[in-house]
């Protein structure tokens, strides 16, 4: 049985390539049908989103590569309660359909998963 | 026990350090090394154009000669080498660029090496961060 990854995105979308890299492990991960869960953290949360206008930073938008992850077999999604809060991002339409999750939910998640990758 | 290592952090960052002082201190107590895969600014640490002063520790060459010693599976990621201006012999030609900063004993290929190392592998270890 193949090992399931959870990949923890932390970087806002537009700090930096590291958030697309992220998304690129799960969506290479999806395509080779491996079990992988996405949970967006800290600034990571601000990739979810909706009406970014990437174009004002001659950025791609990510919002299309996100939107990817569940035709790659990606539905394992969350995002972190507490992150979002205190973003004041709490009563904000996610642009994915992400599973919310507190603290204690998040550590329990990371114990679910055999590996975890952090970017 | 098999290892798979990631590195993520560029040659600079005491986490790049911390990484090559982790697979040397796993090969000398026994364990296996199944591949190292270089991501994000960690490609960084693969490029031959790297010039330290000579009182300076000079990871990427410690890297290259590690991998070769110990006939290891270097793999950077060519999509985040390419944008990071990491190119080997192949891709200056494809892309028409004056010169290549990356040759043996690294690899350059895709993410899926990252997941077929992990799925290979008792432990994934990763360095990022500072």
């Amino acid at each position: 049985m193949s090992k399931s990854l959870l990949i923890i995105s932390r970087q806002a979308p537009w700090s930096g390539p590291s958030a697309r890299e992220a998304l690129d492990i799960a969506l290479a991960g999806g395509a080779f049908d491996l079990p992988i869960g996405l949970l967006f953290l800290d600034d990571g949360v601000f990739q979810l989103s909706s009406a970014q206008q990437p174009g004002n930073l001659q950025q791609k938008d990510l919002g299309a590569n996100l939107q990817a992850l569940p035709m790659f077999g990606v539905e394992a999604l969350y995002v972190a309660q507490r992150s979002l809060a205190e973003r004041g991002l709490q009563d904000q339409t996610s642009s994915l359909a992400v599973e919310r999750l507190d603290d204690s939910s998040i550590s329990a998640l990371i114990d679910r998963y055999d590996q975890v990758i952090t970017l | 026990m098999k290892f798979a290592i990631a590195l993520f952090s560029p040659p600079h960052a005491p986490s790049s350090r911390r990484a090559l002082r982790f697979a040397q201190a796993a090969l000398a107590g026994g364990h296996e090394i199944v591949r190292l895969f270089f991501y994000q600014d960690g490609v960084h640490s693969a490029s031959s154009n790297v010039v330290c002063a000579q009182d300076e520790v000079d990871l990427p060459r410690e890297w290259r000669e590690f991998v070769q010693t110990q006939q290891l599976d270097g793999v950077v990621c060519i999509a985040a080498a390419l944008r990071r201006g990491v190119l080997n012999d192949d891709e200056t030609q494809r892309y028409s660029r004056t010169a290549a900063n990356l040759d043996a004993p690294w690899e350059l290929s895709g993410l899926g090496q990252l997941h077929e190392a992990a799925q290979l592998a008792d432990r994934l270890v990763c360095f990022g961060g500072p």
